[in-house]
């Protein structure tokens, strides 16, 4: 049982900040659902086993990049540097398009070696990355639209509302993409 | 105060004066009734457009028992309204598994989930905890119009040349994935999947928003431990739909790269007549219904529990007595959260499960039994030697006690999977949850209409015309689903569309023909409740005191025609719980009451 002590309003989490929260962990549902059928089908016959791109591995360091430059981002705007601020957010934003590039070229790459993603000749074992890791690139090309926002909006000339809010949940939400795909690229290599 | 002191703390764009009644910008026609921001706009929204579809989906299954109940007879009108799909006058096979299938899908998805939760969490949570508006009011508005929007695909899917979807509420491949398959499977199928996953987004907005208003926005004194049970019911249910529907979701993004871009995640060695071989290999049909049981199973839940909480709280109303076992309540509530997740298997154990597995989910399953009783003994007991005051609100919540106990009962059977082998896919399942799940949420959700409709129009409704409504829907419902647990027990198998050509099943002809004319009548006597609601919205008697029902929770401290915003002047803060009936013997203590020195604790 919690008491409220008069006189002194409890400290909330941002009501924007927890709805971010929430809605991280439904997503979190979405893949667990997705891994969990990758694992089930795995166990069953005709599953072919291949070898993720190599460009999967410098999307990987791209985007923990991005989650640096995310993170001085927020710093920056904390301290009040809007110039830095401003840098930072377009970098991230960059680096996030540049991620989804590389994942991009990834799959062209699989389909080079032969390995059909989609279509009557594929195997669901790559059809599984394909769709798990497409749907996390649209989560991400989600975020990138907000970082470019957020850059637009930091660079015009007018407005100079620097509200940090908005700021600390985007950058939430794009630690928990980059996460998200850490946690997908152990798993096709190790875990599943 | 405290929820926009932690709003607005970082916006500089707010002046002072929005603490006081809210800023009334002006509104006009779109922004208050179409676009609205208003969660009580936005609820009532909600509401209507579960109406229109109960009408439908209601109006669906009568097509489909006058097939079940007339097999031979012709009703050449039918082939007036629905053409092609009532040739002679007979519902054609295609058009009564279409009918079958969009009769669930609304009823479950649009009526009882959206129809249900959606109204009364939009409602009663940010008048019962005490706050201006939602967390967001922008993405509630969203919310609605993904599921607005959602409704309107699956309407159109209903007129397509081949027909709405026709595989089942639950969509399982190969039938949902192959457009060859059936006609119901080709553009009726790619409708219903933009409908649904348009509806999941529409939940997952709104249970956002549900989940961080409860935890967020609470007024000042509103503890959790003080909430509503009903406040506590829609909490759990936003907390399933947040967990359960993504998985839902990516269920279908399997199915729709099964149906579209030839992958083998469901489908596998399939021979379609007139096409040939499929090229599909390696898939698993059984994956689907995996994933969308998980789901499925909390879906019962979502649609269940809001039920439960309005019940809860207009119980203890209208007995003018407490609850009995507020926390028992909020902890059933939460054992049943949990063991939500935990059963999905049970709607597989004919699937080839592994025994050995199904006997851990029957264990689950059956696991349930114990917060459902907790919850039910605690209704009884808060009914016990109360004052009780039979209003149309009261008698539907006795009457969703009645069918839960009723309906809940066979789920012990049916979750059994020795016994599941005999009565799977028969009428007994169609009567268990039926009963359990369908109309007694209904009975809650009209329940929780005539309770709060004085908070929502400002006006009562006609008390006779809800009686015969009461009595007419209560009598009819056993007497349409009473029977059909003799028919499930007999074998007769769900799903067909003509028995009187089966030796052992022809014998229920008499019977299935009582079902559909009993159910004729109850669709008929549901046109007395709209009737009441649309006319009582313009006409009804006005409600001339704040607190009409002398209830304790906060919505009855707002104007009668309470303001976007709810409160004029600060947010009233809270000091006891809200089941302070009969204490001391002061009739009732309303929430915004202090502690008197003098006071017994309860």
């Amino acid at each position: 049982m919690t008491t409220t002590v008069p006189g002194r309003v409890p400290q909330r989490i941002h009501p924007h900040k927890f709805v971010m929260w929430v809605a991280m962990s439904g997503i979190i549902m979405m893949f667990a659902g997705l891994t969990s059928a990758y694992i089930v089908k795995k166990n069953q016959s005709s599953w072919l086993q291949f070898d993720l791109p190599v460009l999967f591995w410098y999307s990987t360091a791209v985007i923990l990049l991005s989650s640096v430059t995310m993170f001085l981002s927020a710093r920056a705007i904390k301290a009040g540097k809007t110039n830095s601020y401003k840098l930072m957010i377009t970098i991230t934003a960059t680096l996030g398009a540049l991620f989804l590039l590389l994942q991009y070229l990834g799959f062209r790459d699989l389909q080079a070696k032969n390995i059909a993603l989609v279509g009557p000749r594929s195997n669901s074992a790559a059809s599984f990355v394909f769709v798990i890791t497409l749907l996390h690139m649209l989560h991400v090309l989600g975020g990138v639209i907000a970082l470019l926002v957020f850059a637009v909006k930091a660079n015009a000339k007018k407005a100079k509302d620097f509200s940090f809010i908005p700021i600390e949940v985007l950058g939430t939400y794009w630690h928990f993409v980059d996460l998200l795909w850490i946690y997908l690229f152990l798993f096709y290599n190790w875990i599943g | 105060m405290s929820n926009e002191a932690v709003l607005h703390t970082h916006s500089g764009a707010h002046d002072g004066h929005g603490d006081h009644s809210h800023e009334h910008h002006h509104e006009t026609f779109i922004t208050k009734y179409v676009f609205s921001q208003d969660h009580k706009m936005i609820a009532k929204q909600f509401l209507i457009t579960g109406m229109v579809w109960a009408v439908l989906g209601g109006l669906m299954s009568v097509l489909f028992r006058l097939q079940l109940g007339y097999p031979d007879q012709s009703f050449p009108w039918l082939e007036d309204i629905l053409g092609k799909w009532a040739k002679g006058g007979h519902i054609t096979p295609e058009a009564y598994y279409a009918l079958v299938t969009t009769h669930g899908t609304v009823l479950v998805f649009f009526v009882l989930t959206a129809g249900l939760s959606g109204t009364f969490a939009n409602f009663l949570i940010p008048l019962q905890i005490g706050a201006r508006d939602m967390a967001s009011p922008f993405m509630n508005m969203l919310s609605y119009w993904f599921f607005f929007i959602a409704g309107l695909v699956m309407l159109c899917s209903v007129f397509v040349e081949t027909g709405p979807f026709s595989g089942g509420w639950t969509a399982y491949p190969p039938l949902s994935a192959l457009g060859d398959a059936s006609p119901g499977s080709k553009t009726g199928m790619d409708l219903w999947l933009i409908s649904m996953a348009l509806f999941v987004v529409s939940s997952l907005l709104g249970g956002l928003n549900y989940i961080a208003t409860v935890l967020n926005m609470r007024t000042k004194g509103m503890s959790m431990t003080r909430l509503p049970l009903t406040i506590w019911a829609l909490f759990f249910t936003a907390v399933l739909g947040v967990l359960s529907f993504p998985v839902l979701f990516s269920g279908f993004i399997l199915l729709i790269f099964d149906r579209n871009f030839g992958t083998s995640f469901y489908l596998s060695d399939i021979f379609v007549n007139g096409v040939g071989a499929l090229p599909n290999e390696g898939g698993s049909a059984i994956l689907y219904q995996h994933l969308f049981w998980f789901l499925g199973h909390p879906e019962v839940y979502i649609i269940l529990l809001p039920a439960m909480g309005m019940v809860s709280e207009i119980m203890s109303v209208n007995s003018r007595k407490p609850i009995f076992g507020y926390m028992a309540m909020i902890g059933s509530l939460f054992a049943i959260a949990i063991l939500a997740f935990l059963v999905w298997a049970h709607h597989m154990f004919v699937t080839g499960l592994n025994p050995f597995l199904g006997s851990v989910f029957v264990l689950l399953t059956l696991l349930i039994a114990v917060p459902s009783a907790i919850k039910v003994f605690n209704w009884l007991t808060t009914l016990w030697r109360g004052n009780i005051r039979f209003t149309p609100g009261m008698l539907f919540a006795i009457g969703f006690v009645s069918l839960f106990i009723s309906g809940g009962l066979t789920g012990i059977w049916l979750g059994n999977s020795a016994l599941n082998i005999h009565l799977h896919d028969t009428y007994f399942v169609i009567a268990h949850f039926h009963i359990v799940m369908g109309v007694a949420s209904m009975f809650g959700m009209f329940a929780g209409i005539y309770h709060w409709f004085p908070k929502m129009y400002g006006r009562f409704m006609n008390n006779t015309l809800a009686y015969i409504h009461f009595w007419v829907t209560i009598a009819g419902a056993y007497m349409i689903f009473w029977p059909m647990h003799y028919e499930g027990l007999a074998g007769m198998p769900r799903r067909y569309y003509d028995y009187s050509i089966w030796e052992s099943f022809k014998q229920f002809q008499g019977l299935n023909q009582f079902i559909s004319l009993v159910a004729m009548i109850v669709f008929a006597a549901q046109f007395l409740f709209l009737f009441n609601f649309f006319y009582s919205v313009f006409k009804g008697r006005k409600v001339t005191t704040q607190n009409p029902w002398e209830s304790n929770t906060l919505e009855w401290t707002t104007p009668i025609h309470p303001g976007h915003g709810n409160w004029v002047g600060e947010i009233p803060e809270v000091h006891r719980w809200a089941y302070d009936y009969g204490k001391d013997g002061v009739d009732f203590i309303p929430q915004t009451t202090p502690v008197g020195a003098d006071e017994s604790h309860h």
